[in-house]
């Protein structure tokens, strides 16, 4: 294995590859800071630039584009409230109401940091145990894989504050409601279509997610800037403020980020997991972690809210390698169009990797790495500048947040039913957010709604009908009583504990 | 009796989701696919009972922490005419082309708002958009239908 680092970081050393680093890292942040081009069409984007190069160098571009696009994508989020792609989502909580108090400097380091942080451990996990883990990854079945994806549910309970719990639950069952239009995957029977073609291939996840969060949040700053309390809130977000971190914000900090990267890697290598599942279940965990007092904060710009789930989603990049490289099962969707790139070299991923290509396997993963720290030199020099897009004037900035919104899911159709679909949406969220119904849950259970549907059809036609899968197997019964008391203690916390 | 906006939003979903049971049952599914475990009719039926129930527990239970929205203070006119602009935008964005409809409406949007510094509105409108269709058409290759631009010989 020394070999194989040792000629991994050689390959990954080079002056070419290094250059490609940064390029991918600074094309990506770019890229992944607009919203409706996440990672994988960033990394779309590169695959015709790469046939060129040899398959190292390509994926070693590829690979930084990958991370600089996670950052972009939280820059989005920290900043106008636009997640663009599904990982950056439970950054948003706490981040942009951060950078509403005027620390929009200190929110972006926070993710800069945490990023690095859990991209450097990950990296450790992924050398020591990529081989071990991948064999691990193979044991979850579909009954785990359905129990996974209500526990990420379950995880709304982190969002609902006191008494909100059935309407955050009324928002997760919103979700899977749009989840569900379009055509059936196995039958390809349209469902919720209304016989129009449009609606066929489903609703798109850049077009909920800007409708609920961009539009959403653009829209009620005009509904209530008349409002004496939003109007506090604006003047306050002409401040960059600090990107410096104080001790008490690092002690929480080196406390969040080793629980929040062990929690990403291991969700990261499950395939179809990755680093959406994993953000918000970190998010979640840490609210649970946290004492009472903290717990208060997070959604109001906690620095463990925001250092979790980037934690976790830069962890979950890493550990979606596993099963890509080691197995051939790409982890991600990101990870999906990699192995697309991978196959267009004339490269097989799976277990013969190591023996075949042992200089791609090491230098893509010790190139993840160079890409980490590459990333953290280019970007944070940049955050001052990068966090001044906040004192752009409401006037301006809120029509420009409309104007990309709108742009991304026009790029991702060409069509105009999509723009209407996507304005009456977000004219629905802004009145319900107006009403304390929360969005989150709504985006989680929008993400997880086809892979929960999917799991549940295989668990129900393997056990011919019967529900006994959920107890059927140690694991899926060790899921299905986490959830049990989680729902358990949000119903308690409701309607019995008085503050 | 006075209902709370809350509930009324639960009362509308609680219809929503009973639309959605029916609409569920009358998916048409393959013959041999009726009796099955699981069908592509099984999954939004679960969710439409979802619905119904949590609306349902939300309409009858006491509401343990109520939010109150001063309706006084929210500036409908603006939100109403962005949001019709919108509208407007969409109507136009294939007709017109992305470069017209997008930099109008962009300038339309500054003025509803108030802003009346017009040497910015210019410049974060026409030309911005200008450099933002160059880095999507010239530089990562993203075809942009534009009926407008084809007309005056800018764009193939």
């Amino acid at each position: 294995m020394i070999e194989g680092i040792l000629i991994g970081l050689q390959t990954a050393l080079s002056f070419k590859n290094l250059i490609m680093v940064m390029i991918g890292c600074f094309a990506g942040t770019i890229i992944g800071m607009l919203p409706g081009l996440g990672p994988m069409t960033a990394i779309a984007l590169m695959i015709p630039i790469t046939y060129g190069f040899d398959p190292s160098t390509g994926l070693i571009l590829m690979a930084g584009v990958y991370y600089g696009a996670v950052f972009g994508g939280s820059t989005s989020s920290i900043l106008i409230n636009a997640p663009g792609v599904p990982g950056t989502v439970a950054t948003s909580f706490d981040g942009y109401p951060m950078a509403q108090q005027g620390k929009a400097g200190k929110a972006l380091a926070i993710a800069a940091y945490s990023s690095f942080a859990g991209g450097t451990i990950s990296a450790i996990f992924l050398l020591i145990a990529a081989p071990s883990l991948s064999l691990i990854s193979l044991s979850f079945r579909s009954p785990d894989y359905f129990g996974l994806m209500i526990l990420g549910l379950t995880a709304v309970a982190a969002f609902s504050s006191k008494g909100n719990f059935l309407k955050a639950m009324m928002m997760v069952v919103l979700g899977l409601m749009l989840a569900s239009v379009g055509q059936d995957t196995l039958s390809d029977i349209p469902r919720f279509t209304f016989n129009n073609m449009n609606l066929s291939d489903g609703i798109s996840f850049v077009l909920v997610v800007m409708a609920t969060f961009a539009m959403t949040e653009a829209l009620t700053l005009i509904f209530k800037a008349k409002d004496p309390t939003k109007a506090a809130k604006q003047i306050s977000l002409s401040q960059l403020g600090s990107i410096k971190l104080d001790k008490t914000e690092t002690k929480k900090m080196v406390t969040t980020i080793p629980r929040s990267s062990v929690l990403g890697f291991i969700v990261g290598v499950l395939p179809g997991a990755g680093a959406t599942i994993a953000s918000f279940l970190a998010y979640g965990m840490e609210r649970n972690f946290v004492n009472d007092e903290e717990k208060q904060k997070f959604g109001k710009g906690s620095v463990n809210g925001i250092a979790a789930p980037e934690t976790a989603n830069n962890a979950a990049c890493s550990g979606s390698f596993v099963p890509l490289l080691t197995l051939g099962i790409p982890g991600s969707g990101t990870t999906a169009v990699m192995l697309g790139a991978l196959l267009g070299f004339g490269i097989q991923p799976g277990p013969r990797l190591y023996q075949t290509n042992p200089e791609i396997f090491w230098s893509v993963i010790m190139s993840m790495y160079i890409g980490m720290v590459v990333l953290l030199i280019l970007n944070l020099p940049l955050i001052p500048y990068i966090a001044r897009v906040l004192a752009t004037p409401r006037t301006f900035l809120i029509p420009l947040i409309l104007f990309f919104s709108l742009t991304g899911v026009y790029l991702m159709s060409f069509n105009n039913f999509d723009i209407y679909m996507m304005i009456g949406i977000a004219v629905v969220a802004t009145v319900l957010r107006l009403y304390d119904f929360p969005m989150p849950p709504l985006i989680l259970a929008f993400v997880l709604g086809g892979l929960m549907e999917e799991n549940l059809r295989r668990s129900l036609l393997i056990s011919d009908g019967s529900w006994t899968f959920l107890w059927d197997r140690p694991l899926t019964i060790i899921i299905m009583l986490t959830i049990i008391i989680i729902v358990g203690w949000q119903i308690y916390r409701s309607f019995f504990v008085k503050k | 009796m006075k209902i709370s906006p809350s509930k009324l939003i639960s009362l509308l979903f609680f219809i929503f989701s009973g639309f959605y049971l029916y609409t569920a049952y009358q998916i048409q599914v393959f013959a041999f696919d009726e009796n099955a475990p699981f069908n592509a009719k099984t999954f939004p039926i679960y969710l439409g009972f979802s619905g119904l129930v949590f609306s349902a527990l939300y309409i009858i239970l006491p509401e343990t922490n109520p939010t109150n929205v001063d309706l006084k203070v929210l500036d409908y006119k603006k939100t109403i005419g962005l949001v019709v602009l919108m509208i407007l935008y969409g109507l136009t964005i294939l007709r017109v082309g992305y470069f017209l409809s997008t930099s109008i409406f962009l300038v339309a949007s500054y003025i509803i708002l108030g802003e009346r510094k017009w040497i910015w509105i210019f410049t974060l409108s026409f030309p911005f958009v200008a450099i933002f269709m160059f880095l999507l058409h010239g530089l990562l290759n993203i075809y942009l239908r534009d009926p407008f631009l084809k007309y005056l010989g800018i764009m193939g």
